[in-house]
């Protein structure tokens, strides 16, 4: 991926950096012209002026090819003048794309490297600490927890969090509340405004249910951010609806997995009771 | 040209490669890992490093410690040392800075922020 990363991002900023020096060596150019094109004026005005103390008759011949040409060179100046205000827009335009890009790339860094770290691993424990350390990280909260679905009872019970114990978060039925209903309905809940929150488990700051295509599995609750993250931004919607597929499919395919390693250990411990 | 050495001090894997993947962006990095403060001196102790980047709070030996042994170790008087941590209170950045930190960054991790302070840092 860092090669691909190499290749990827740094080339569009270079392509972006060979753009920007060409609009400023186009922009050299044109005040070099203009610089030519205002020596050449003075000289014709100086010579007009020659002219008409010399005669002191009315423009005539020489003089008024003079002029026309005084003219011409005057709209072209006003033309050169207007390209490279434009020239300027247009830098300006390419620097504001290039930041906006920048951003976009690092956004898409860090989703890559919190989805490879998702499925790196089969381990359920390991998958919740994951799922924590991106929340932290990545996000910024301080105080989170991570529930899952029992699907025999149908309810929300907590199985990893961050900043509280384990023991503070409560069993939730689907439906019931802003965490129950936020499973229920698969829609991510945001409060409406953060000033003045205070915790209340059941009323947590955010709601981010764990989907499986339209099947919910589990839900993060965010109960305080960090003291400098004062509220979410872009980046976070997008890292919010990361969080809902990937860490839902990471807990469902660990969780898979640790049973069936239980189920095979049961058979193999039939098997050898029975081959012995 | 030499490539520059940088160790990561860091205990969440997934922090880590987020750090070691927005250093990859600046070309001629050599990028060491350690998974907190002793493991860190150990690969200090073992190589010379243009760079240090550490977290705060870590098992073992936690990053202010890290920070306080390497500014004692005249090898490491002068190298830059850039915190990336979740204590955004302004008595934490303090104290890193006054045990010789450079630069203090809070996480959720922004890795422009985190580039443009290694570029500055190091004159790029």
């Amino acid at each position: 991926m860092s090669q691909s990363e190499d290749r990827g991002g740094p080339n569009r900023a270079d392509d972006f950096l060979q753009l920007f020096k060409k609009g400023a060596e186009f922009t050299q150019d044109l005040l070099k012209e203009n610089e030519r094109l205002r020596f050449r004026i003075v000289k014709l005005e100086d010579a007009l002026k020659e002219h008409e103390q010399v005669g002191g008759a009315p423009p005539s011949g020489d003089a008024a090819r003079l002029l026309r040409k005084i003219e011409e060179l005057e709209q072209e100046k006003e033309e050169i003048l207007g390209r490279i205000r434009r020239v300027e827009e247009e830098n300006q335009d390419f620097a504001h794309r290039y930041v906006e890009i920048e951003e976009e790339n690092n956004m898409l860094a860090n989703l890559y490297i919190a989805s490879y770290q998702l499925h790196s691993t089969l381990d359920f424990k390991e998958v919740t600490q994951i799922i924590l350390e991106i929340v932290i990280n990545l996000i910024g909260a301080e105080e989170f927890g991570l529930l899952l679905l029992d699907e025999k009872t149908n309810r929300l019970e907590p199985v990893a969090c961050e900043g509280l114990e384990l023991s503070q978060l409560p069993s939730v039925n689907v439906g019931v509340g802003i965490i129950g209903t936020s499973v229920k309905t698969g829609e991510n809940y945001f409060i409406e405004s953060m000033e003045g929150y205070e915790r209340d488990f059941l009323k947590p700051m955010v709601c981010i249910p764990l989907k499986i295509k339209e099947h919910v599995i589990g839900v993060i609750a965010i109960y305080k951010l960090l003291t400098q993250k004062e509220k979410f931004t872009s980046v976070d919607y997008e890292l919010f609806s990361l969080l809902a597929g990937h860490a839902a499919t990471a807990v469902f395919s660990s969780r898979l997995y640790s049973e069936s390693e239980r189920k095979l250990s049961t058979i193999q411990g039939f098997i050898d009771l029975l081959t012995k | 040209m030499t490539a520059l050495k940088v160790l990561v001090v860091e205990d969440s894997p997934t922090m880590r490669q987020l750090i070691v993947f927005a250093l990859k962006r600046i070309r001629n990095f050599q990028i060491v890992e350690a998974n907190d403060g002793v493991d860190g001196l150990k690969k200090l102790n073992s190589e010379k490093f243009d760079l240090i980047l550490t977290d705060i709070n870590m098992p073992i030996m936690d990053g202010l410690k890290l920070v306080s042994m390497v500014r004692n170790d005249p090898n490491y008087k002068t190298v830059p040392i850039i915190i990336i941590t979740t204590e955004g209170a302004a008595e934490d950045r303090d104290r890193a800075l006054a045990l010789g930190a450079n630069a203090y960054i809070t996480k959720p991790i922004q890795t422009t922020q985190i580039l443009d302070t290694v570029r500055g840092l190091l004159n790029f």
